[in-house]
């Protein structure tokens, strides 16, 4: 990765570069001296133990948490030097789902999908925003009628598709995910895998995703990156990462979940081939 | 002249930013040909760059059979959507998609729908006719829960009369602190500026009739009977009856009352009766304190101003307050320290849901506690007065 060192303002193959970023809440350090590249158009899977700051790196990329030092770059602007106004030009470009989906609750699904499309741009017609709002709540994946819902009358899975529909509402080239599967049933967090990958192929996204899934780090990650010990310890596809000798992760990808996750995956191969054999 | 110049010099270059803003936007072009119209989009169809051409293409009235969109570039889905809704409209053919461009349109097909954005709504008449409705039916369901509530105190009272190793001593010493000892200093600032306020207002009336001697009793009197007990209650409501119904009711939300209930241990005995007794066990205490700051203020109030020495002041009140106004006040206390304890707690009990109902039953038990204390007051003044303690 040496020869992308030089240059990195305006290199458009790193929507995210993140170079020594340190932070610290009073004494705890959470990362020090932090190093991490994502690459355009692909599903990068973060992973670590509890409590190894994956939630707080991905606050700090999307400049909700203050690093003490280090520069994050999103789309070549540094977030955090940058004045609140630099930063507008990028925000539009990236969409966030928090873990609980974060739904306005006394808007309607529609209504919160439409309220990043009127924040920044807001000369739009009400006519226009009610169609893409209807389609954007249908393309991923909630029943037509979810659109006139309230966020309290949405089961679990149903609140992070909906907040993944307002992520996407601006169509944006970097998506942040917190967790997407976490507590859905495993058929659910299937289908949000899918969901994701989906998406990610038809609208050309980069995503960064945090998990605890090991189902969805075999099924749809192109990279995954572990934290720990306040640093990002290794960066690369799954198999890369399984020569690492880094006993956590070691741990981590050959433990019994993590095997049963690979044989799963396995198997759905095979299906695929047979499947294909067949037709 | 150079100033004029330096200003030439930024008209030219706004124009230009503003050209190169324009160049950047989508754009379209109507041409027929051979009795056929075509629509040829251009420029870059995303949500940033799209500007009024979704209105613009809505008026076009004449028919259209094809819209070619071979120069446009780049595309989002809201691009891709404006271009195929255009297209549905007119019943037009899309012509010279890129690759990326059918992509989207292919997934924005499969997403339509004329799902309704707002959530259906009754009629007026209808809606008001529902309310009352729920409302009638709140009220008994409420009248039911509150007797419920209360029975289950009675419950555990008498248990905890029969066992009286029961009782949660460590819980009733410490909400006795945060009901009784932590209130002390704002209790006594507010009672000692309302002495204060009484002696001063009171002075300027008294004087129309040479009677500013009589300052003494009004705050003595009226700082015992009334004010002291009122006003600490009206505190202890803001203060404590809130937490109360905050408190439980966060408990009850992370199901915590569910896991006592689970273990055996009953929540109106762990939660409601150290919060029920130490209200009752403080209100007197703090209603009798809360009087005597607010003498004290008076006196110090008249000893500036009406020249009525301090100590003086405070031997004419032993002189002019006759010990039953003592005993109107100690008696009201504990009632009002219940309802403001029963007030918070059944609220707190009630919730259930989300973490905005802890807000609105929180509001509804302090608002409860405090009508309900001055309603009873006025009761009392009724009563004490027929029965001679005037």
């Amino acid at each position: 990765m040496s020869e992308h060192d030089q240059d990195l303002d305006h290199d458009p193959d790193f929507p995210i570069v993140i170079e020594g970023v340190t932070n610290a809440f009073g004494d705890n350090v959470v990362h020090d001296e932090l190093d991490l590249k994502v690459k355009k158009g692909e599903i990068l899977g973060v992973v670590g133990g509890s409590g190894t700051g994956k939630s707080v790196l991905m606050r700090s990329i999307i400049g909700l948490q203050r690093p003490r030092t280090g520069s994050i770059q999103v789309f070549g602007k540094d977030i955090v030097a940058a004045e609140p106004d630099e930063v507008i030009g990028v925000r539009n470009r990236w969409g966030v789902l928090f873990q609980g989906g974060a739904l306005f609750s006394t808007l309607t699904v529609a209504e919160n999908v439409e309220v990043p499309l009127k924040q920044f741009y807001p000369d739009l017609e009400q006519q226009l925003l009610d169609e893409i709002a209807r389609y954007k709540v249908v393309m991923t994946g909630l029943p037509a009628d979810a659109a006139s819902k309230y966020p309290s009358e949405l089961s679990g899975g149903m609140k992070k598709r909906a907040g993944l529909a307002r992520a996407l509402a601006l169509d944006p080239e970097l998506l942040f995910l917190d967790e997407p599967t976490a507590g859905l049933d495993p058929i659910g967090a299937a289908k949000f895998d899918e969901l994701t990958r989906e998406l990610t192929d038809t609208m050309g996204l980069t995503v960064f995703l945090i998990t605890h899934d090991l189902d969805t780090l075999y099924a749809i990650c192109d990279r995954v990156a572990v934290l720990a010990d306040k640093k990002v310890i290794a960066v690369g596809t799954i198999p890369e990462l399984l020569e690492s000798d880094h006993p956590w992760i070691q741990e981590y990808f050959n433990g019994p979940r993590a095997r049963a996750a690979l044989a799963s995956k396995e198997r759905g191969n095979e299906l695929d081939k047979s499947s294909e054999g067949n037709a | 002249m150079p100033c004029f110049q330096a200003l030439c010099l930024a008209v030219v270059n706004i124009s230009k930013h503003i050209l190169s803003i324009m160049q950047e936007g989508a754009d379209f072009t109507v041409e027929e040909a051979g009795g056929r119209t075509t629509v040829t989009i251009t420029g870059p169809m995303r949500v940033s760059t799209i500007g009024d051409i979704d209105s613009l293409l809505r008026e076009i009235e004449e028919p259209v059979q094809f819209v070619d969109i071979s120069q446009v570039a780049p595309i989002d889905t809201i691009g891709a959507w404006i271009i195929y809704r255009f297209a549905c409209d007119k019943g037009a053919e899309v012509l010279g998609a890129s690759e990326q461009a059918e992509i989207l349109l292919d997934a924005v097909e499969e997403s339509t729908s004329s799902a309704d954005i707002q959530p259906p709504r009754d009629m007026l008449w209808i809606r008001v006719a529902l309310s009352a409705g729920d409302t009638v039916f709140d009220l008994f369901e409420g009248a039911k829960r509150n007797i419920g509530f209360l029975g289950a105190i009675l419950a555990a009272i008498w248990r905890t009369i029969c066992h009286p190793s029961r009782l949660r001593g460590k819980a009733l010493v410490r909400q006795m602190e945060l009901v009784g000892v932590t209130a002390l200093p704002i209790v006594g600032l507010m009672s000692f500026l309302i002495g204060i306020v009484i002696a001063q207002q009171g002075a300027v009336q008294l004087k129309q009739f040479g009677a500013e001697a009589l300052t003494v009793n009004l705050v003595g009197r009226i700082t015992l009977r009334e004010l002291g007990v009122l006003m600490t209650a009206i505190m202890v409501a803001g203060r404590s009856g809130s937490a109360f119904a905050a408190q439980i009711g966060t408990m009850k939300l992370t199901e915590e009352i569910d896991a006592m209930r689970t273990i055996g241990v009953s929540a109106v005995e762990a939660l409601v009766l150290p919060r029920l007794a130490a209200a009752c066990i403080m209100m007197p205490l703090l209603g009798f304190y809360s009087s005597c700051v607010a003498i004290i203020g008076g006196a110090v109030i008249s000893d500036l101003t009406l020249g009525i020495p301090f100590l003086t002041f405070l031997s004419r009140i032993q002189e002019v307050v006759p010990v039953y106004d003592f005993w109107v006040g100690m008696v009201k206390a504990p009632v009002f320290g219940m309802i403001i304890a029963l007030s918070g707690c059944y609220q707190g009990m009630q919730v259930k849901g989300n973490a905005e109902e802890v807000g609105l039953r929180t509001t509804k038990a302090v608002v409860m506690a405090i009508f309900m204390v001055i309603v009873l007051d006025a009761f009392f003044a009724v009563f004490f007065t027929e029965i001679g303690w005037a």
